[in-house]
Formats: C-alpha cells, sequence, structure tokens
C-alpha cells in the first residue's frame, strides 16, 4: 500500500496551492464582505485548466485522474470555499455526470467546451420545496414529439447565473410510475428562450461565491438533450452526488488544514498569562483534534479517489469521506475561532469566515443526517449498491491523455 | 606585489560609493597582517581626482586605468584590467555592489581563485582571510577562506566596515597603468529606477499608526470646521513626519490598519493581518501601539525601532530600540539627527 | 534558437533553516526550483515563443535536483539535462561554472543563456557572470527588461538594474543573461507540462560526460557554520534632555550597532 503522491500529484498540488495562495487570497476577505464572485476566478480557473482537470483530453480536458480532482479541491478549499463549489458543480456534478452517461455527440458537444473553460457548468436538482426527497420532486419535462417540454423551478444552484449549460432533473413518467423511475435529466442551455434566472444573497457562507435559481417555464429541448434514459435520471443524480461529494469531502479536507495552519500560527504569536498560548494544554488540545481530523479526512478522500481512478463503485466511501470531513470542518473552524479569541469573531481573521463556509458543506450534497442513513443502510445490509447502466470510466493515463 | 592588499575603487560617473572608503579602511588591517601595502585600482575614463581620494583614505599606491573604454562600466572590460592588475597581488577587496559582484565573479575565472562576496566580518589568520557572510538570506553565516589560491577576493558590504577618517593631503605613489581592454558590449544610455519603493521589497520601511493624527499644536486652516476634515487633516500633517524620516532613509512608507481605516492613507500602505506581511531590515514604527494584529505584519522584521508616546505600548516588546516621548518632536529630530549621521 | 537556462534546486525559502553537525539542515522543508530561476526559465520560455527555437533547462545537483528540472519542464522548456557527479559535490562556484560552461559547449550552438541572479542558498550570485567568462561570452546580468533581440542580427538591447537606476546596454549573442524579478511573472506550470515532465527521461551526464576531463579542486572551502544567536529581544529607550538630544542619541545608536 502506497501512500505517498506521485511527483505529478505534488507538481498538481503546488501548482494550485501557489495561484490560490496569490490570485485569491490577497482579496477574498473584500469579495466575501461584497457577497458577489471576483470576475476573474472563473476565467483564471478555466484559463489554468482546472475546469476539465480529470478529464481526457481527447474531450477537451488535462487527463489527470481522481485523485488530482480531490488534491485541487482541497488546496481550493484551503484558501476559500467559494473555489472548491465551482470545481464541485462544474467538474464533479456536472462534467462527469456527461462523462459518465453521455453518448459521444454530448460528450463533444457540451463535455469538450467545458473542460476547456469555454462554458460553465452546473447542477440543477434541489428546488424551493424539495431538497433531500429527491423523488418528490416538481419541474416536468413533458414529451411533444421529438421534444421535451420543461417546467419548474431550482433553487439554491450555485453558478446559476454564470452557468452556461445545467444538468436538469424533472419528472417524466406519470402516475402508476415509481418516483424513482419517474425522472428523466436534460442537459439544458440556460440562453434558451423560457429561461430565467437570479442571484440568491444573504447566505451565511460561501459569499464570494454565485449562487442563485434557475427557473423554467415551457421550454423546449430536443430529445437529443436528454442525458440517459427516460426515467434513469434518479439513478444519474445520485451517480453525480458521489463525485460532487468527492469534491465537498476532499474540500473540507482543506478547510481543517487550514483552519489547523491558522491556529497554529496565531497560538505561536498570543501572549496571555506571561507565554504565547501555544503551551496551554486547552490550547494543544484543540490543535491535537484538528490534527486528527485531518489525517483522517485527507485518508478518507484520498482512497475514494483511489477507487474511482480503479473504476470501483465508491458511494458508501465517498458518502463516508464527505459526513466526516464537513462535520469536522465545522468544528476545526469552530474551535479556531476559540483559540483567536476575540480576534477570530471578527474578519480581519481568516477563521470566521471558514465557520461560515464550513456551515453550507454539511447540507448540501447529502445533509449529515443523509449520509448517517446511508452508512447505517449498509451497515445494517439495508441498502446495497446495484450496478449501474453506466460506471464512471476507470483512469487510464495512456487514454485519458491521447490526443484523439 | 605577493602581499599587498589591492581595493577596486567602485565608482558611478566619477563618485566613488563610501563603501569603496570603507574597504580601504578594511584593506589597511589584511595589509597590516600580510605585512604589505594598500593598493587602490583606479578604473575610468578622467577620475585622477579619485586617486587623490583614495590616498587620503588610506592607499599607499594607486594603479590608475584611464582611459576612453573604460568610461563606462562594461564588465568584460574591467575584468581584463582588474586580472592584469591583480594577478600577483596576495588579496582584492571590492565594495559590494551590482558591478562589483559580477566584475569580481570574473576576475576570479581569470585569476583561477575563490571570490567570498558580500562580507560582514573578517579576521585574518596565518595569511589567509577568514571572511563572515550570510547565506540563506541572513538564516545562517558562513567563515568562508580561499586558503591556496591567490588574490583572496572578497567584497565587503556597505556599512558593515568602519569608515577611515580622511587625511587630506596625504599623498601615495601613483602609476599609470594601460587601460586597452576587449568589450563586445555597449553601453546605449542610463535610466532612472521605475517607481519608488515598494513596501513588500524595502529593506527600511518607516509607518505611521493612530498616534501619528492628534498633534495638539496643529492648527487648521482657516475655515475648515468639519471634525472629521480636521481630523484627518491633521493625521495627513503627521504623516509628513513619516515620510520625512522615511526620505531621509530611503525607505517605504507604511500604516497600521486604524490609520488607514481612518482615512489617513490608502490601503496600500498596510502592514498587518490584513494588508502586508513585511520583513524588512529595519522597521521603524511612529505612534503604532503593537497590537497582534500589526505585529502578524511585521514581526520578522531584523530590527525595529520604535516611538510611543504610551511606555506600556506593546510594540515595545517587539522592538530593539526605542523612545517614549512625543513623536511630534522626535520624528522630526530624529530625521535630522540621521541625515547628519549618514551624511545625506 | 537554442536556449540554455540554468536552474538549481534548493530549499524553500520558508523553511527553518538550522546547523546540525556541523551541516546545514532545513528540516523536511520541500526542495523546489530556486525562485530566481523561475524568471529566468520564463524569460527562455518567452524568447522562444517570440522567436521560435528550443529551450534546455539544465541543472547541476544531486539526484534529486531532478525535480528542479521537472518544474522546468512542466513550465514548458522542451528538455533537460541534469549534471550529477560525486566529484561535483559540495564544490565552489569556480568549479559550478567550469562545469555549466562544459556542458553549454557539449549541447553545442547555444544562442543564449539565462540563469537567476543567485541561488536563494549560497547567495553568491557569481555563477553566471563566470559561466560567461569562461566561454567567452557577455555578461549581461541583473537584466530587468529585453527591450530589443534581433535573433537574425544576432544582437540583443537590455536593462540591468544597478545601484543607481538602470543601464541599457547592447550586446552581440550568444551571451549570458541573469534575471532579476522585475524581468517577468513566471508562469504556473500547465498540466500538459506536469504530465510530460512527470514522464520525461531526463539524461544524467557524469562530468566526463559533460565535457570536463577532470573535476578541478574547490578553491574556497567553508570551515564554519554559524547560525546567529537568537537575541532576546529587551528594547533599549533611549532618553535625553530634550527630544532632540534622545534622539541624536538614537541615531548613534542605529549607526554604532549598523542598523542604518
Amino acid at each position: 500500500m502506497d501512500f505517498s503522491l506521485s511527483s505529478e500529484h505534488e507538481m498538481v498540488q503546488k501548482l494550485v496551492r501557489d495561484f490560490a495562495r496569490s490570485e485569491v487570497a490577497p482579496t477574498i476577505r473584500d469579495w466575501d464582505r461584497k457577497q458577489e464572485m471576483a470576475p476573474e476566478t472563473l476565467p483564471r480557473m478555466a484559463e489554468l485548466g482546472l475546469l476539465g482537470v480529470c478529464i481526457p483530453v481527447r474531450y477537451g480536458g488535462q487527463g489527470m485522474d481522481y485523485i488530482a480532482l480531490g488534491l485541487v479541491c482541497e488546496e481550493l478549499e484551503a484558501v476559500d470555499t467559494t473555489l472548491r463549489v465551482v470545481m464541485s458543480v462544474h467538474m464533479g456534478l456536472n462534467s462527469l455526470g456527461l462523462l459518465q452517461w453521455g453518448t459521444e455527440e454530448q460528450k463533444q458537444r457540451y463535455l469538450t467546451p467545458q473542460a476547456r473553460g469555454q462554458r460553465y457548468a452546473g447542477f440543477a436538482l434541489t428546488e424551493p420545496g424539495v431538497g433531500s426527497d429527491v423523488a418528490r420532486m416538481l419541474s416536468t419535462a413533458r414529451r411533444e414529439g421529438d421534444e421535451y417540454v420543461i417546467n419548474g423551478e431550482k433553487m439554491w444552484i450555485s453558478l446559476a447565473t454564470k452557468a452556461h449549460h445545467v444538468l436538469w432533473f424533472a419528472k417524466t413518467g406519470g402516475q402508476g410510475v415509481d418516483a424513482h423511475d419517474a425522472i428523466s435529466a436534460f442537459i439544458l442551455e440556460t440562453d434558451r428562450p423560457g429561461v430565467t434566472k437570479g442571484d440568491l444573497h444573504g447566505k451565511l457562507g460561501v459569499r464570494a461565491g454565485s449562487t442563485g435559481w434557475i427557473a423554467c417555464q415551457d421550454v423546449r429541448l430536443p430529445t437529443a438533450n436528454r442525458l440517459g434514459e427516460e426515467g434513469e435520471g434518479f439513478r444519474i443524480a445520485m451517480a453525480c452526488l458521489d463525485n460532487g461529494r468527492y469534491t465537498v469531502a476532499a474540500g473540507a479536507a482543506g478547510l481543517i488544514r487550514a483552519s489547523l495552519e491558522a491556529s497554529v500560527r496565531y497560538a505561536r504569536e498570543r501572549q496571555a498569562f506571561g507565554h504565547t498560548i501555544d503551551r496551554y494544554q486547552l490550547i494543544q488540545q484543540k490543535i491535537a483534534v484538528m490534527v486528527r481530523d485531518y489525517e483522517a479526512a485527507r485518508l478518507l478522500y484520498l482512497r475514494a479517489g483511489w477507487m474511482k481512478n480503479r473504476g470501483l463503485r465508491n458511494t458508501r466511501e465517498t458518502s463516508l469521506a464527505k459526513w466526516y470531513a464537513t462535520e469536522a470542518s465545522f468544528q476545526a473552524a469552530s474551535e479556531a475561532i476559540q483559540v483567536h479569541g476575540a480576534y477570530g469573531y471578527s474578519d480581519e481573521y481568516v477563521v470566521e469566515r471558514y465557520l461560515r463556509n464550513a456551515r453550507g458543506a454539511m447540507i448540501y450534497e447529502g445533509t449529515s443526517e443523509i449520509h448517517q442513513l446511508m452508512q447505517a443502510g449498509y451497515a445494517l445490509g439495508l441498502r446495497q449498491d446495484a450496478p449501474l447502466r453506466c460506471e464512471l470510466p476507470a483512469y487510464d493515463a495512456e487514454i485519458w491523455q491521447a490526443e484523439v | 606585489m605577493p602581499n599587498t592588499v589591492q581595493v577596486y575603487i567602485d565608482h558611478f560617473n566619477g563618485v566613488a560609493s563610501g563603501a569603496s572608503w570603507e574597504t580601504l579602511g578594511a584593506a589597511r588591517k589584511v595589509a597590516e597582517a600580510l605585512g604589505g601595502g594598500v593598493t587602490a585600482l583606479v578604473l575610468g575614463s578622467g577620475v585622477e581626482s579619485l586617486a587623490q581620494q583614495a590616498f587620503e583614505f588610506g592607499a599607499d599606491e594607486v594603479l590608475l586605468a584611464d582611459a576612453p573604454g573604460l568610461k563606462d562600466y562594461r564588465a568584460e572590460a574591467y575584468a581584463t584590467v582588474v586580472s592584469r592588475l591583480a594577478k600577483d597581488a596576495a588579496a582584492l577587496l571590492m565594495p559590494n555592489s551590482s558591478r562589483t559582484r559580477e566584475l569580481a565573479g570574473m576576475v576570479a575565472v581569470d585569476l583561477e581563485t575563490g571570490v567570498t562576496p558580500d562580507a560582514v566580518a573578517f579576521e585574518v589568520k596565518d595569511g589567509v582571510i577568514v571572511a563572515t557572510r550570510p547565506i540563506y538570506a541572513g538564516k545562517l553565516l558562513i567563515k568562508e577562506i580561499c586558503a591556496k589560491a591567490r588574490p583572496q577576493i572578497v567584497t565587503l558590504r556597505g556599512r558593515a566596515f568602519p569608515a577611515p577618517a580622511a587625511q587630506s593631503g596625504r599623498k601615495g605613489t601613483l602609476t599609470k597603468v594601460d587601460g586597452a581592454a576587449e568589450a563586445k558590449t555597449e553601453v546605449v544610455e542610463y535610466k532612472a529606477s521605475e517607481g519608488g519603493v515598494s513596501l513588500s521589497d524595502a529593506a527600511i520601511i518607516v509607518s505611521g499608526g493612530r498616534g501619528v493624527s492628534n498633534n495638539p499644536k496643529l492648527t487648521p486652516p482657516a475655515g475648515m470646521t468639519d471634525e472629521k476634515q480636521i481630523e484627518v487633516w491633521k493625521a495627513q500633517q503627521g504623516f509628513e513626519l513619516v515620510r520625512g524620516l522615511a526620505a531621509a532613509l530611503g525607505a517605504a512608507v507604511g500604516a497600521s490598519r486604524a490609520a488607514v481605516d481612518a482615512g489617513y492613507v490608502p490601503y496600500a500602505y498596510q502592514v498587518g493581518q490584513t494588508g502586508k506581511v513585511v520583513s524588512p531590515d529595519v522597521y521603524v514604527a511612529l505612534g503604532i501601539s503593537g497590537a497582534i494584529q500589526h505585529l502578524a505584519g511585521m514581526r520578522t522584521s531584523k530590527t525595529i525601532i520604535a516611538i510611543n508616546k504610551d511606555p506600556e505600548a506593546p510594540i515595545f516588546k517587539v522592538a530593539r530600540f526605542g523612545i517614549v516621548g512625543d513623536l511630534f518632536e522626535l520624528a522630526p529630530a530624529l530625521t535630522e539627527a540621521l541625515k547628519k549621521k549618514l551624511g545625506k | 534558437m537554442n536556449i540554455v537556462v540554468c536552474v538549481k534546486q534548493t530549499p524553500d525559502t520558508a523553511a527553518t533553516i538550522t546547523v546540525q553537525d556541523g551541516k546545514v539542515s532545513w528540516g523536511d522543508a520541500p526542495l523546489v526550483i530556486n525562485p530566481w530561476d523561475e524568471y529566468a526559465v520564463e524569460q527562455a520560455l518567452r524568447t522562444k515563443e517570440a522567436h521560435g527555437g528550443k529551450v534546455t533547462a539544465l541543472s547541476l545537483g544531486p539526484e534529486a535536483a531532478r525535480e528542479a528540472l521537472k518544474h522546468a519542464l512542466a513550465m514548458g522548456c522542451d528538455e533537460a539535462i541534469l549534471v550529477s557527479d560525486p566529484a561535483l559535490e559540495g564544490v565552489d562556484s569556480l568549479v559550478v561554472s567550469k562545469a555549466l560552461a562544459a556542458a553549454i559547449q557539449k549541447i553545442g550552438d547555444v544562442d543564449m543563456v539565462f540563469v537567476g541572479r543567485q541561488a536563494v542558498d549560497t547567495d553568491t550570485g557569481v555563477t553566471g557572470p563566470q559561466l560567461a567568462r569562461r566561454l567567452g561570452w557577455p555578461a549581461l546580468s541583473l537584466v530587468a527588461a529585453i527591450p530589443a533581440l534581433d535573433p537574425g542580427a544576432k544582437t540583443i538591447t537590455v536593462e540591468r538594474m544597478i545601484d543607481e537606476g538602470r543601464q541599457v546596454v547592447r550586446s552581440p549573442m550568444p551571451a549570458v543573461l541573469s534575471a532579476v524579478k522585475e524581468l517577468n511573472e513566471p508562469r504556473y506550470p500547465s498540466f500538459m507540462g506536469i504530465r510530460k515532465a512527470s514522464k520525461a527521461t531526463i539524461p544524467v551526464w557524469s562530468a566526463a560526460d559533460a565535457g570536463l576531463a577532470s573535476v578541478p579542486a574547490a578553491v574556497l572551502a567553508w570551515p564554519e557554520i554559524i547560525a546567529p544567536p537568537k537575541v532576546e529581544i529587551k528594547v533599549e529607550l533611549i532618553e535625553g534632555a530634550t527630544p532632540a538630544e534622545a534622539a541624536a542619541k538614537l541615531a548613534d545608536r542605529l549607526v554604532a550597532e549598523k542598523v542604518l
């Protein structure tokens, strides 16, 4: 069992770390305050190839593996969650969904420009009245000849006003069809007539990001835009979440690490009762717990990435990694604030932003509660993963890095 | 001469650097240990007056290579001449500058000897110069020797060695030497440096804090009645004192967050947790209390100097030198005193 | 244009440097490409992009220096060569410049050599000029800008950073240029570059392979390495009867202690 990262992985880590630290960190506090995404963020990530990092070269990507995706997310979120959210929706949920379920034509038409960073991509599953209970979604896709007519409203959609393409999930099955077989997935270009969108503000965290809503009013889509078979949408959504969650898990590990680093730095400087506070045991305890949680979270997401590389089904492992890392990152950020004392409560220091950002990750991409039910289900034999019609392709360096 | 110590006189446009005279002083010490004399090397065009200055600062002999081809410093040509002159010397010292590091390097290749750049101290043991110089950006120091090869070439850091007192009218032996040398390059022109000293790169920073803003002795100009306006005006007057000291030291200007938030100076000046993290050789904090978020931005400075009216201010815990007092009197006084002391 | 850029592998500048058993230790800090060399690599790449040709990254060091060469490849250099030989360990810049000059002559037909202004570990900063001297080429050191370059006419005009401002110099090529950070903004490695770099086979040349029949002995030695003692900061409060007096005393102290 080799726990070391390849020199390729190390170079990827360094590249992303340097980018995030030198180009994003200096101004992130101001954008977070403004509740706006810095305009350079998406173009820069596109320019550097991040938006196609683990997509095969022949589909416009950079041909790196799933572990590289995880490492990228860890480094991005160590500076700010909004960068990782871009990877989660554009790459994890949408692009890898196309890679797994798309026809060759769909991959050429949508995945390639996304991987090149020429188009931004999003994922429209959640609705105002539907979160965990996906099967009960209200959005419909009515078949009319060789078109679908889409109606519905999706909410809490990252990059809602910036994405060119979103995966839109809607009910195609009528009465009598089991809810889980009644949903289909669609590739929706957001500039089609009938599509409206807007930004949402006032979130507790991820404020330098772009979150919004998208509504469809009688939007017509050719059947060629349906992803997968009719009625397969629920399974597709869940498969996409396996990849989205993976990026969240990796990012949350980065957040724990960032909380740890900030706490160590501060504890070495701050004096109280005649000494720097790093020598007091209750501070040391907080640091120790952060170390423990960072290393555990890191190993959990790397294992999931390793399984993805081998083409092994990893729903359980990814869910476990996401649940663990996100809960731990909230705790780590909270304790980091405590280490900083009153300064932790002010946005002069980074840790309050970490806490606000961490809180969202316990809700999206499967609430912590959903993950607990999943884990218990697996452990108690109540839940089993049935094979999928399309599996996420295993990583093969030669195939992925080939030009054609 | 086998135990002569040579000194290359570094100059720009016929004006020698102060460090050249410091190097002459250091050379005398080496020469005494070796039992020899001090010879200055003067290269250029129309630079005979430098020879006279070299005598006054302690050279016994001056080798003067005065030729039109040497008017502008060009490494190839200067190296050829210096190598010709230095080949039998025991040691060749130079003040460290943008010219001499490469010059020393090239002479070392010509004469197959070693060069120790940027020495901050030295001693001579059995005819060998043991030079102390920084490595790893000064995190470590090494003692370096060139045991056998000659001459031993060392460049000395400016202001690390005392300048000898000038002995007006002192004389020595002036020898004119051949200044012919080939160089393929051509100096087109000289330009001024771009921009001022950036905060991140500055070796010296003078910063002002909230304390700079409330000089009780200032009267606002007639017609200014708005409280906030008066406060900002007073602070800007106060920052003129910061700028004055910075200008005298060739330093960059910084500010604490309090000063920036209050509108006294732009955000680009801010040093601290938010704002820039700096690590200059010298950080002068005027009217800055030294709260932890400011310290986070400057505490790795090599030497911190603080002026504050509050003796309990935390800045005094990290400062190496400090004065407790009225900065409105002390800052201008310090500016004058340093100008005089540094000969500006 | 046939361009060579010399790179060195050095400890990360954030590392805590100590002396252990008389040797320099950087703990478990990573070894990286010398930061100044990144500016040199960037300029080499920009020159190739503007005028065509090839960039070869060259390093003298232990096996581990491969990583610095990989970084140069990942930035976009076409080839990399490592000169590594036990006889070249612990030598001084006189030997280093000789070995690099020999390697550059072995590569042959080189039009330009870029180096960083100094290595952040040894801080010597003479390798570029020494290399130029050995090759018999002009040394253009501390280059902050390159306003003109004519590969056909083999001429180059550079702006050098000098203490007094900038010196504009015209020179024939081939030449050795050392880069300062005003010259450019180094690019990040691209993913394609990273992939290529990790797959690349980097030839290792012994001193003999590099054209050095024998390795001369170093002329310099470091008999002692000193960690500057950690000074407990105790502020020296200067007093005076008047502000002018206190200020004068402070000025005296600062100059006496070589602070200013």
